[in-house]
Protein backbone atom coordinates (compact mmCIF):
# COMPACT_ATOMS: atom_id res chain seq x y z
CA UNK A 1 0.00 0.00 0.00
CA UNK A 2 2.84 2.43 0.90
CA UNK A 3 4.26 2.05 -2.76
CA UNK A 4 1.12 3.68 -3.67
CA UNK A 5 0.52 6.38 -1.20
CA UNK A 6 4.02 7.46 -1.21
CA UNK A 7 4.24 7.44 -5.40
CA UNK A 8 0.21 8.76 -5.97
CA UNK A 9 1.76 11.72 -8.50
CA UNK A 10 4.02 9.09 -10.45
CA UNK A 11 1.48 6.92 -10.34
CA UNK A 12 -1.04 9.17 -11.52
CA UNK A 13 1.37 10.71 -13.98
CA UNK A 14 1.64 7.37 -16.06
CA UNK A 15 -1.95 6.43 -15.60
CA UNK A 16 -3.11 10.02 -17.06
CA UNK A 17 -0.37 8.83 -19.90
CA UNK A 18 -1.60 5.67 -20.79
CA UNK A 19 -5.52 7.56 -20.61
CA UNK A 20 -4.20 10.27 -22.98
CA UNK A 21 -2.87 7.50 -25.20
CA UNK A 22 -5.33 5.51 -25.64
CA UNK A 23 -8.07 8.03 -25.90
CA UNK A 24 -5.98 10.19 -28.69
CA UNK A 25 -4.93 6.46 -30.69
CA UNK A 26 -8.98 5.29 -30.58
CA UNK A 27 -10.01 8.74 -32.28
CA UNK A 28 -7.21 8.17 -35.36
CA UNK A 29 -8.05 4.27 -34.64
CA UNK A 30 -11.95 4.76 -35.62
CA UNK A 31 -11.65 7.33 -38.03
CA UNK A 32 -9.24 5.88 -40.25
CA UNK A 33 -10.79 2.44 -39.66
CA UNK A 34 -14.21 3.88 -40.52
CA UNK A 35 -13.18 5.27 -43.75
CA UNK A 36 -10.72 2.53 -44.80
CA UNK A 37 -13.93 0.42 -44.39
CA UNK A 38 -15.74 2.30 -46.73
CA UNK A 39 -12.98 2.17 -49.26
CA UNK A 40 -13.40 -1.97 -48.63
CA UNK A 41 -16.87 -1.93 -49.87
CA UNK A 42 -16.29 0.77 -52.65
CA UNK A 43 -17.62 0.37 -55.95
CA UNK A 44 -14.74 1.79 -56.94
CA UNK A 45 -11.29 -0.97 -57.66
CA UNK A 46 -8.49 1.32 -56.43
CA UNK A 47 -10.08 2.37 -53.72
CA UNK A 48 -10.94 -1.66 -52.50
CA UNK A 49 -7.49 -2.63 -53.47
CA UNK A 50 -5.99 0.73 -50.79
CA UNK A 51 -8.39 -0.48 -48.40
CA UNK A 52 -7.59 -4.77 -48.32
CA UNK A 53 -3.46 -3.66 -48.73
CA UNK A 54 -3.92 -1.50 -45.40
CA UNK A 55 -5.68 -3.90 -43.53
CA UNK A 56 -3.57 -7.09 -44.70
CA UNK A 57 -0.03 -4.91 -44.05
CA UNK A 58 -1.19 -3.73 -40.37
CA UNK A 59 -2.73 -6.87 -39.13
CA UNK A 60 0.32 -9.02 -39.91
CA UNK A 61 2.94 -6.25 -38.86
CA UNK A 62 4.05 -6.72 -35.02
CA UNK A 63 3.48 -3.70 -33.02
CA UNK A 64 7.00 -3.36 -31.64
CA UNK A 65 8.07 -3.03 -35.27
CA UNK A 66 6.11 -0.26 -35.91
CA UNK A 67 6.97 1.61 -33.27
CA UNK A 68 10.50 0.65 -33.89
CA UNK A 69 9.98 1.79 -37.26
CA UNK A 70 8.40 4.72 -36.77
CA UNK A 71 10.48 6.40 -33.33
CA UNK A 72 13.60 5.49 -34.64
CA UNK A 73 13.16 5.62 -38.66
CA UNK A 74 11.08 8.41 -39.50
CA UNK A 75 13.59 11.32 -37.73
CA UNK A 76 15.98 10.14 -41.08
CA UNK A 77 13.74 11.78 -42.78
CA UNK A 78 14.02 14.84 -40.94
CA UNK A 79 10.17 14.39 -39.60
CA UNK A 80 10.42 15.52 -35.85
CA UNK A 81 7.56 15.16 -33.46
CA UNK A 82 7.18 14.30 -29.98
CA UNK A 83 7.38 10.70 -29.17
CA UNK A 84 3.71 10.75 -27.71
CA UNK A 85 2.52 11.51 -30.86
CA UNK A 86 5.13 9.04 -32.76
CA UNK A 87 3.12 6.38 -30.18
CA UNK A 88 -0.45 8.08 -30.69
CA UNK A 89 0.42 7.24 -34.78
CA UNK A 90 1.86 3.95 -34.46
CA UNK A 91 -0.87 2.94 -32.40
CA UNK A 92 -3.66 4.70 -34.11
CA UNK A 93 -2.89 3.18 -37.36
CA UNK A 94 -2.03 -0.80 -35.49
CA UNK A 95 -5.92 -0.56 -34.53
CA UNK A 96 -7.35 1.37 -37.38
CA UNK A 97 -6.78 -2.08 -39.41
CA UNK A 98 -8.82 -4.29 -36.65
CA UNK A 99 -11.37 -1.40 -36.06
CA UNK A 100 -11.77 -1.55 -40.06
CA UNK A 101 -12.46 -5.17 -40.17
CA UNK A 102 -14.99 -5.08 -37.19
CA UNK A 103 -17.05 -2.75 -39.15
CA UNK A 104 -16.78 -4.78 -42.27
CA UNK A 105 -18.48 -7.30 -40.85
CA UNK A 106 -20.91 -5.30 -39.09
CA UNK A 107 -21.92 -4.12 -42.82
CA UNK A 108 -21.97 -8.02 -43.62
CA UNK A 109 -24.87 -8.17 -40.57
CA UNK A 110 -27.04 -5.60 -42.36
CA UNK A 111 -29.88 -7.46 -43.89
CA UNK A 112 -29.28 -7.16 -47.99
CA UNK A 113 -33.07 -5.95 -48.53
CA UNK A 114 -31.44 -2.59 -46.81
CA UNK A 115 -29.21 -1.83 -49.21
CA UNK A 116 -31.37 -3.09 -52.12
CA UNK A 117 -34.22 -0.33 -50.91
CA UNK A 118 -31.99 2.18 -50.48
CA UNK A 119 -30.88 1.62 -54.23
CA UNK A 120 -34.39 1.36 -54.95
CA UNK A 121 -34.83 5.06 -53.56
CA UNK A 122 -32.55 6.16 -56.12
CA UNK A 123 -29.89 6.58 -53.22
CA UNK A 124 -26.14 7.00 -54.49
CA UNK A 125 -23.03 4.37 -52.55
CA UNK A 126 -22.28 7.51 -50.34
CA UNK A 127 -25.76 7.82 -49.09
CA UNK A 128 -26.82 4.25 -48.79
CA UNK A 129 -23.89 3.83 -47.05
CA UNK A 130 -23.95 6.36 -44.61
CA UNK A 131 -27.37 6.90 -44.02
CA UNK A 132 -28.91 3.62 -43.94
CA UNK A 133 -26.03 0.69 -44.00
CA UNK A 134 -23.58 2.20 -41.33
CA UNK A 135 -26.28 3.23 -38.73
CA UNK A 136 -27.56 -0.11 -38.30
CA UNK A 137 -24.09 -1.59 -38.65
CA UNK A 138 -23.12 0.20 -35.16
CA UNK A 139 -25.65 -1.97 -33.68
CA UNK A 140 -23.72 -4.57 -34.29
CA UNK A 141 -20.29 -3.39 -34.00
CA UNK A 142 -20.29 -2.40 -30.41
CA UNK A 143 -19.06 -5.31 -28.59
CA UNK A 144 -16.19 -5.85 -31.52
CA UNK A 145 -15.22 -2.30 -31.07
CA UNK A 146 -15.13 -2.61 -27.17
CA UNK A 147 -13.08 -5.02 -27.71
CA UNK A 148 -10.72 -3.87 -30.34
CA UNK A 149 -10.42 -0.72 -27.92
CA UNK A 150 -9.64 -2.47 -24.95
CA UNK A 151 -6.97 -4.53 -26.89
CA UNK A 152 -5.52 -0.88 -28.00
CA UNK A 153 -4.92 0.13 -24.03
CA UNK A 154 -3.50 -3.04 -23.19
CA UNK A 155 -0.82 -2.81 -26.41
CA UNK A 156 0.11 1.23 -25.59
CA UNK A 157 2.18 -0.20 -22.89
CA UNK A 158 4.40 -1.35 -25.56
CA UNK A 159 4.76 2.93 -25.47
CA UNK A 160 6.62 2.86 -22.43
CA UNK A 161 9.67 0.80 -23.83
CA UNK A 162 9.94 3.94 -26.24
CA UNK A 163 10.33 7.05 -23.88
CA UNK A 164 6.60 7.70 -23.32
CA UNK A 165 5.47 8.44 -20.16
CA UNK A 166 2.53 5.88 -19.46
CA UNK A 167 1.56 3.13 -16.54
CA UNK A 168 4.10 0.82 -17.08
CA UNK A 169 7.06 2.84 -17.42
CA UNK A 170 6.80 3.87 -14.09
CA UNK A 171 8.44 0.58 -12.77
CA UNK A 172 11.76 1.53 -13.95
CA UNK A 173 11.90 4.69 -11.18
CA UNK A 174 10.09 3.04 -8.38
CA UNK A 175 12.43 0.24 -8.75
CA UNK A 176 15.10 3.09 -9.16
CA UNK A 177 14.03 4.49 -5.59
CA UNK A 178 14.24 0.85 -4.17
CA UNK A 179 10.32 0.14 -3.73
CA UNK A 180 9.35 -3.53 -3.23
CA UNK A 181 8.59 -4.70 -7.09
CA UNK A 182 6.08 -6.87 -6.68
CA UNK A 183 4.40 -4.13 -5.06
CA UNK A 184 4.95 -1.72 -7.78
CA UNK A 185 3.53 -4.17 -10.29
CA UNK A 186 0.07 -5.10 -8.17
CA UNK A 187 -0.37 -1.37 -8.69
CA UNK A 188 -0.04 -1.32 -12.21
CA UNK A 189 -1.99 -3.83 -12.88
CA UNK A 190 -4.79 -2.51 -10.83
CA UNK A 191 -4.42 0.38 -12.98
CA UNK A 192 -4.69 -1.46 -15.94
CA UNK A 193 -7.54 -3.47 -14.57
CA UNK A 194 -9.02 0.05 -13.84
CA UNK A 195 -8.94 1.21 -17.73
CA UNK A 196 -9.94 -1.99 -19.39
CA UNK A 197 -12.96 -2.39 -17.08
CA UNK A 198 -14.19 1.10 -17.50
CA UNK A 199 -13.83 0.53 -21.66
CA UNK A 200 -15.79 -2.61 -21.31
CA UNK A 201 -18.91 -1.77 -18.29
CA UNK A 202 -18.81 2.10 -20.82
CA UNK A 203 -19.34 -0.46 -24.13
CA UNK A 204 -21.28 -2.85 -22.29
CA UNK A 205 -23.78 0.03 -21.24
CA UNK A 206 -24.03 1.21 -24.84
CA UNK A 207 -24.54 -2.40 -26.29
CA UNK A 208 -27.80 -2.62 -24.02
CA UNK A 209 -28.83 0.79 -24.99
CA UNK A 210 -28.13 0.83 -29.16
CA UNK A 211 -27.18 -3.49 -29.26
CA UNK A 212 -28.76 -5.16 -31.85
CA UNK A 213 -31.41 -7.92 -29.43
CA UNK A 214 -29.86 -11.17 -30.06
CA UNK B 1 -33.50 -3.32 -70.04
CA UNK B 2 -32.24 -6.69 -69.22
CA UNK B 3 -33.22 -8.64 -66.38
CA UNK B 4 -29.96 -8.93 -65.03
CA UNK B 5 -29.94 -4.99 -64.38
CA UNK B 6 -32.72 -5.21 -62.41
CA UNK B 7 -31.58 -7.74 -60.50
CA UNK B 8 -28.01 -7.55 -59.14
CA UNK B 9 -27.51 -10.35 -57.58
CA UNK B 10 -27.94 -12.85 -60.52
CA UNK B 11 -25.95 -10.57 -62.14
CA UNK B 12 -22.80 -12.55 -63.92
CA UNK B 13 -19.24 -12.36 -61.74
CA UNK B 14 -17.47 -10.21 -64.06
CA UNK B 15 -14.16 -11.98 -62.67
CA UNK B 16 -14.31 -9.42 -59.12
CA UNK B 17 -15.84 -9.63 -56.27
CA UNK B 18 -19.28 -10.99 -55.84
CA UNK B 19 -22.17 -7.97 -56.39
CA UNK B 20 -22.38 -5.78 -53.64
CA UNK B 21 -25.93 -4.65 -52.36
CA UNK B 22 -24.54 -1.31 -51.67
CA UNK B 23 -24.52 0.13 -55.14
CA UNK B 24 -26.17 -0.38 -58.66
CA UNK B 25 -24.75 -2.50 -61.13
CA UNK B 26 -23.07 0.20 -62.97
CA UNK B 27 -23.84 1.52 -66.36
CA UNK B 28 -21.78 3.08 -69.19
CA UNK B 29 -21.87 6.69 -67.61
CA UNK B 30 -20.98 5.17 -63.53
CA UNK B 31 -18.06 3.13 -65.05
CA UNK B 32 -17.01 5.95 -66.83
CA UNK B 33 -16.88 7.89 -63.44
CA UNK B 34 -15.74 5.13 -61.22
CA UNK B 35 -12.79 4.71 -63.89
CA UNK B 36 -12.51 8.30 -63.15
CA UNK B 37 -12.32 8.01 -59.83
CA UNK B 38 -10.04 5.26 -59.68
CA UNK B 39 -7.19 7.00 -62.09
CA UNK B 40 -7.48 9.62 -59.44
CA UNK B 41 -6.70 6.95 -56.32
CA UNK B 42 -4.43 5.38 -58.43
CA UNK B 43 -2.97 8.18 -59.18
CA UNK B 44 -2.68 9.96 -55.78
CA UNK B 45 -1.41 6.29 -54.41
CA UNK B 46 1.04 6.77 -56.93
CA UNK B 47 2.88 10.01 -56.01
CA UNK B 48 2.57 9.31 -52.09
CA UNK B 49 4.66 5.85 -53.68
CA UNK B 50 7.06 8.37 -55.59
CA UNK B 51 7.25 10.81 -52.95
CA UNK B 52 8.38 8.04 -49.98
CA UNK B 53 10.78 6.50 -53.10
CA UNK B 54 12.17 9.67 -53.61
CA UNK B 55 12.69 10.22 -50.03
CA UNK B 56 14.40 7.19 -50.09
CA UNK B 57 16.44 7.66 -52.20
CA UNK B 58 17.67 11.39 -51.43
CA UNK B 59 18.75 10.46 -48.00
CA UNK B 60 20.57 7.79 -49.97
CA UNK B 61 19.22 4.66 -48.53
CA UNK B 62 19.28 2.54 -51.50
CA UNK B 63 22.86 3.68 -51.72
CA UNK B 64 25.45 0.65 -52.31
CA UNK B 65 27.21 1.16 -48.66
CA UNK B 66 23.69 0.81 -47.42
CA UNK B 67 22.86 -2.46 -48.27
CA UNK B 68 26.52 -4.30 -48.33
CA UNK B 69 25.99 -5.44 -44.62
CA UNK B 70 23.44 -7.74 -45.74
CA UNK B 71 26.18 -9.22 -48.52
CA UNK B 72 28.05 -10.52 -45.33
CA UNK B 73 27.95 -13.61 -43.78
CA UNK B 74 28.38 -12.39 -40.16
CA UNK B 75 25.59 -10.20 -40.54
CA UNK B 76 23.09 -13.03 -42.67
CA UNK B 77 24.36 -15.48 -39.52
CA UNK B 78 23.38 -12.85 -37.01
CA UNK B 79 19.87 -12.03 -38.48
CA UNK B 80 19.14 -16.50 -39.30
CA UNK B 81 20.04 -16.56 -35.16
CA UNK B 82 18.16 -13.77 -34.31
CA UNK B 83 14.98 -15.25 -37.18
CA UNK B 84 15.93 -18.31 -35.11
CA UNK B 85 15.30 -17.38 -31.88
CA UNK B 86 12.09 -15.86 -32.39
CA UNK B 87 10.67 -19.22 -34.05
CA UNK B 88 12.11 -20.67 -30.88
CA UNK B 89 10.04 -18.43 -28.74
CA UNK B 90 6.74 -18.86 -30.59
CA UNK B 91 7.15 -23.02 -30.95
CA UNK B 92 7.57 -23.08 -27.12
CA UNK B 93 4.88 -20.28 -26.30
CA UNK B 94 2.93 -21.92 -29.15
CA UNK B 95 3.24 -25.17 -27.46
CA UNK B 96 2.83 -24.06 -23.76
CA UNK B 97 -0.47 -22.09 -24.67
CA UNK B 98 -1.95 -24.85 -26.45
CA UNK B 99 -1.73 -27.05 -23.21
CA UNK B 100 -2.80 -24.18 -20.94
CA UNK B 101 -5.70 -23.12 -23.29
CA UNK B 102 -7.00 -26.99 -22.91
CA UNK B 103 -6.77 -27.24 -18.97
CA UNK B 104 -7.83 -23.58 -18.38
CA UNK B 105 -10.97 -24.60 -20.89
CA UNK B 106 -11.62 -28.16 -18.78
CA UNK B 107 -11.32 -25.90 -15.59
CA UNK B 108 -13.77 -23.59 -17.10
CA UNK B 109 -16.56 -26.68 -18.63
CA UNK B 110 -15.68 -28.50 -15.21
CA UNK B 111 -18.85 -29.40 -13.11
CA UNK B 112 -17.36 -28.70 -9.83
CA UNK B 113 -17.98 -25.16 -8.81
CA UNK B 114 -14.36 -24.36 -7.44
CA UNK B 115 -12.76 -25.21 -10.28
CA UNK B 116 -14.92 -23.55 -12.48
CA UNK B 117 -14.09 -20.27 -10.56
CA UNK B 118 -10.58 -20.24 -10.58
CA UNK B 119 -10.12 -21.39 -13.82
CA UNK B 120 -12.65 -18.38 -14.59
CA UNK B 121 -10.81 -15.71 -12.40
CA UNK B 122 -7.22 -16.90 -13.86
CA UNK B 123 -8.45 -16.38 -17.71
CA UNK B 124 -10.17 -13.62 -16.99
CA UNK B 125 -7.43 -11.90 -15.31
CA UNK B 126 -4.50 -12.75 -17.57
CA UNK B 127 -6.75 -11.63 -20.80
CA UNK B 128 -7.52 -8.24 -18.70
CA UNK B 129 -3.89 -8.06 -18.49
CA UNK B 130 -1.98 -6.30 -21.32
CA UNK B 131 1.36 -9.41 -22.13
CA UNK B 132 3.75 -6.96 -21.55
CA UNK B 133 3.28 -6.29 -18.19
CA UNK B 134 3.10 -9.97 -17.62
CA UNK B 135 6.48 -10.26 -19.11
CA UNK B 136 8.28 -8.02 -17.80
CA UNK B 137 6.46 -8.99 -14.05
CA UNK B 138 8.26 -12.07 -14.57
CA UNK B 139 11.42 -10.39 -16.02
CA UNK B 140 12.04 -7.81 -13.46
CA UNK B 141 10.37 -9.15 -10.19
CA UNK B 142 10.86 -12.94 -10.71
CA UNK B 143 14.48 -12.39 -11.87
CA UNK B 144 14.84 -14.79 -14.98
CA UNK B 145 16.40 -14.86 -18.38
CA UNK B 146 14.17 -13.03 -20.97
CA UNK B 147 13.61 -16.29 -23.26
CA UNK B 148 11.38 -18.12 -20.20
CA UNK B 149 9.91 -14.60 -19.30
CA UNK B 150 9.09 -13.86 -22.74
CA UNK B 151 7.79 -17.57 -23.06
CA UNK B 152 6.14 -17.28 -19.76
CA UNK B 153 3.91 -13.73 -20.37
CA UNK B 154 3.02 -15.20 -24.18
CA UNK B 155 1.52 -18.42 -22.47
CA UNK B 156 -0.38 -16.93 -20.20
CA UNK B 157 -2.46 -14.56 -22.39
CA UNK B 158 -2.76 -16.43 -25.53
CA UNK B 159 -3.14 -19.74 -23.66
CA UNK B 160 -6.35 -17.86 -21.44
CA UNK B 161 -7.67 -16.67 -24.79
CA UNK B 162 -7.44 -20.18 -26.59
CA UNK B 163 -9.22 -21.63 -23.41
CA UNK B 164 -12.12 -19.54 -24.35
CA UNK B 165 -12.09 -20.44 -27.86
CA UNK B 166 -11.67 -23.99 -26.87
CA UNK B 167 -14.76 -23.31 -24.55
CA UNK B 168 -16.76 -21.69 -27.17
CA UNK B 169 -16.59 -24.34 -29.67
CA UNK B 170 -17.25 -27.04 -27.21
CA UNK B 171 -20.35 -25.28 -26.02
CA UNK B 172 -21.27 -24.40 -29.76
CA UNK B 173 -21.66 -28.15 -30.34
CA UNK B 174 -25.06 -28.90 -31.16
CA UNK B 175 -26.70 -30.09 -28.18
CA UNK B 176 -27.84 -33.45 -29.72
CA UNK B 177 -24.49 -34.55 -29.43
CA UNK B 178 -24.11 -34.53 -25.83
CA UNK B 179 -27.38 -36.06 -25.75
CA UNK B 180 -26.99 -38.59 -28.01
CA UNK B 181 -23.29 -39.57 -26.40
CA UNK B 182 -25.07 -39.79 -22.96
CA UNK B 183 -28.34 -41.88 -24.65
CA UNK B 184 -25.11 -44.33 -26.06
CA UNK B 185 -24.25 -45.09 -22.54
CA UNK B 186 -20.89 -43.26 -22.45
CA UNK B 187 -19.78 -41.24 -19.64
CA UNK B 188 -18.44 -37.82 -18.58
CA UNK B 189 -15.00 -37.96 -19.95
CA UNK B 190 -16.15 -40.39 -23.21
CA UNK B 191 -18.30 -37.16 -24.58
CA UNK B 192 -15.87 -35.02 -24.45
CA UNK B 193 -12.95 -36.77 -25.50
CA UNK B 194 -15.03 -39.01 -28.41
CA UNK B 195 -17.95 -36.57 -29.22
CA UNK B 196 -17.29 -32.99 -28.11
CA UNK B 197 -13.98 -31.66 -28.33
CA UNK B 198 -13.04 -33.38 -31.85
CA UNK B 199 -15.69 -31.57 -33.00
CA UNK B 200 -14.61 -28.65 -31.16
CA UNK B 201 -11.05 -28.84 -32.42
CA UNK B 202 -12.03 -29.00 -35.71
CA UNK B 203 -14.45 -25.78 -35.95
CA UNK B 204 -12.45 -24.18 -34.39
CA UNK B 205 -9.09 -24.76 -36.18
CA UNK B 206 -8.95 -21.51 -37.95
CA UNK B 207 -9.55 -19.17 -34.78
CA UNK B 208 -7.04 -21.17 -33.05
CA UNK B 209 -4.74 -20.60 -36.06
CA UNK B 210 -5.28 -17.13 -35.92
CA UNK B 211 -4.64 -16.79 -32.45
CA UNK B 212 -1.09 -17.98 -32.91
CA UNK B 213 -0.33 -15.42 -35.72
CA UNK B 214 -0.89 -13.03 -32.65
CA UNK B 215 1.89 -15.26 -30.77
CA UNK B 216 4.04 -14.96 -33.36
CA UNK B 217 4.02 -11.22 -33.58
CA UNK B 218 3.86 -10.86 -30.07
CA UNK B 219 7.14 -12.50 -29.79
CA UNK B 220 8.65 -9.41 -31.24
CA UNK B 221 7.89 -8.16 -27.27
CA UNK B 222 10.71 -10.02 -26.64
CA UNK B 223 13.20 -7.21 -28.10
CA UNK B 224 12.06 -5.00 -25.18
CA UNK B 225 13.17 -7.35 -22.31
CA UNK B 226 16.64 -7.77 -24.21
CA UNK B 227 15.79 -11.18 -25.63
CA UNK B 228 17.97 -11.74 -29.08
CA UNK B 229 15.48 -12.29 -31.32
CA UNK B 230 14.89 -11.34 -35.05
CA UNK B 231 13.87 -7.23 -34.32
CA UNK B 232 16.99 -7.17 -31.75
CA UNK B 233 19.47 -8.52 -34.72
CA UNK B 234 18.05 -5.95 -36.57
CA UNK B 235 19.02 -3.22 -34.38
CA UNK B 236 22.38 -4.37 -33.66
CA UNK B 237 23.25 -4.14 -37.73
CA UNK B 238 21.26 -0.73 -37.79
CA UNK B 239 23.20 1.05 -34.86
CA UNK B 240 26.84 -0.31 -36.17
CA UNK B 241 28.68 2.78 -37.24
CA UNK B 242 30.88 0.39 -39.24
CA UNK B 243 28.09 -0.56 -41.60
CA UNK B 244 27.05 3.43 -41.80
CA UNK B 245 24.24 2.86 -39.44
CA UNK B 246 21.73 1.37 -42.17
CA UNK B 247 18.42 1.99 -40.20
CA UNK B 248 15.90 2.06 -42.66
CA UNK B 249 17.16 -0.88 -45.21
CA UNK B 250 17.05 -3.04 -41.78
CA UNK B 251 13.58 -1.62 -41.26
CA UNK B 252 12.68 -2.73 -44.58
CA UNK B 253 14.15 -6.06 -44.20
CA UNK B 254 12.69 -7.00 -41.28
CA UNK B 255 9.34 -6.19 -41.94
CA UNK B 256 9.20 -8.41 -45.61
CA UNK B 257 9.98 -11.41 -43.22
CA UNK B 258 7.86 -10.98 -40.47
CA UNK B 259 4.52 -9.80 -42.12
CA UNK B 260 5.50 -12.56 -44.83
CA UNK B 261 5.51 -15.13 -41.97
CA UNK B 262 2.49 -13.80 -40.08
CA UNK B 263 0.72 -13.40 -43.77
CA UNK B 264 1.91 -17.44 -44.55
CA UNK B 265 -0.16 -18.10 -41.04
CA UNK B 266 -3.00 -16.13 -41.74
CA UNK B 267 -3.27 -17.22 -44.74
CA UNK B 268 -3.31 -21.34 -44.05
CA UNK B 269 -5.99 -19.97 -41.29
CA UNK B 270 -7.92 -19.08 -44.43
CA UNK B 271 -7.35 -21.81 -45.99
CA UNK B 272 -8.40 -24.14 -42.84
CA UNK B 273 -11.64 -22.23 -42.74
CA UNK B 274 -12.53 -22.81 -46.28
CA UNK B 275 -11.60 -26.00 -46.44
CA UNK B 276 -13.50 -27.09 -42.40
CA UNK B 277 -16.66 -25.13 -43.71
CA UNK B 278 -17.17 -27.82 -47.18
CA UNK B 279 -16.65 -30.51 -44.64
CA UNK B 280 -19.43 -33.00 -43.62
CA UNK B 281 -18.01 -33.61 -40.30
CA UNK B 282 -18.85 -30.04 -39.29
CA UNK B 283 -22.55 -30.20 -39.99
CA UNK B 284 -23.16 -30.20 -35.81
CA UNK B 285 -20.76 -27.05 -35.41
CA UNK B 286 -20.57 -23.71 -36.84
CA UNK B 287 -17.13 -22.89 -37.87
CA UNK B 288 -15.09 -20.40 -36.33
CA UNK B 289 -13.83 -17.76 -38.13
CA UNK B 290 -10.44 -17.12 -39.24
CA UNK B 291 -9.64 -13.71 -37.34
CA UNK B 292 -8.52 -13.57 -33.52
CA UNK B 293 -11.04 -12.10 -31.38
CA UNK B 294 -10.49 -11.60 -27.69
CA UNK B 295 -13.68 -10.66 -26.61
CA UNK B 296 -14.44 -7.90 -23.69
CA UNK B 297 -14.14 -8.81 -20.31
CA UNK B 298 -17.89 -10.68 -19.21
CA UNK B 299 -19.08 -10.65 -22.69
CA UNK B 300 -19.62 -14.69 -23.47
CA UNK B 301 -18.62 -15.68 -26.20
Amino acid sequence: MDVLTQNFSLYGEGFWGTVKLTVYSSLLALGVGVVMAGFRVAPVRALRVVGTAWVTVLRNTPLTLLFFAMLLGLPRFGVALPFELFAVLALGCYTSAFICEAVRSGINTVPVGQGEAARSLGMTFGQTLGAVVLPQAFRSVIAPIGSTLIALTKNSAIAGSFSVVELLSTYKTLSENGYSVIWSFVWIAVGYLILTLTISALFHAMERRWGVAR
Amino acid sequence: MSLTALSPKRAPRTGQDAPSALYDIPGPRARARHLVYGIVAALALLALVAWVIHLLVDTGQFAYVKWRPFGYVGVQELLLRGLGNTLKAFALAAVLALALGAVLATGRLSEHRPVRWVSTLLVEFFRAMPVLVMIFFVFVALEVQPLPALVTGLTLYNGSVLAEVFRSGVVSVDRGQREAAYALGMRKTQVMTYVLVPQAVRAMLPTIISQLVVALKDTSLGFLITYEEFLHAGRLIAINMDYTMPFIPVVIVISAVYIGLCMLLSWFANWVARRERGNLKNEAVPVGRAEAAPTMPGTRM
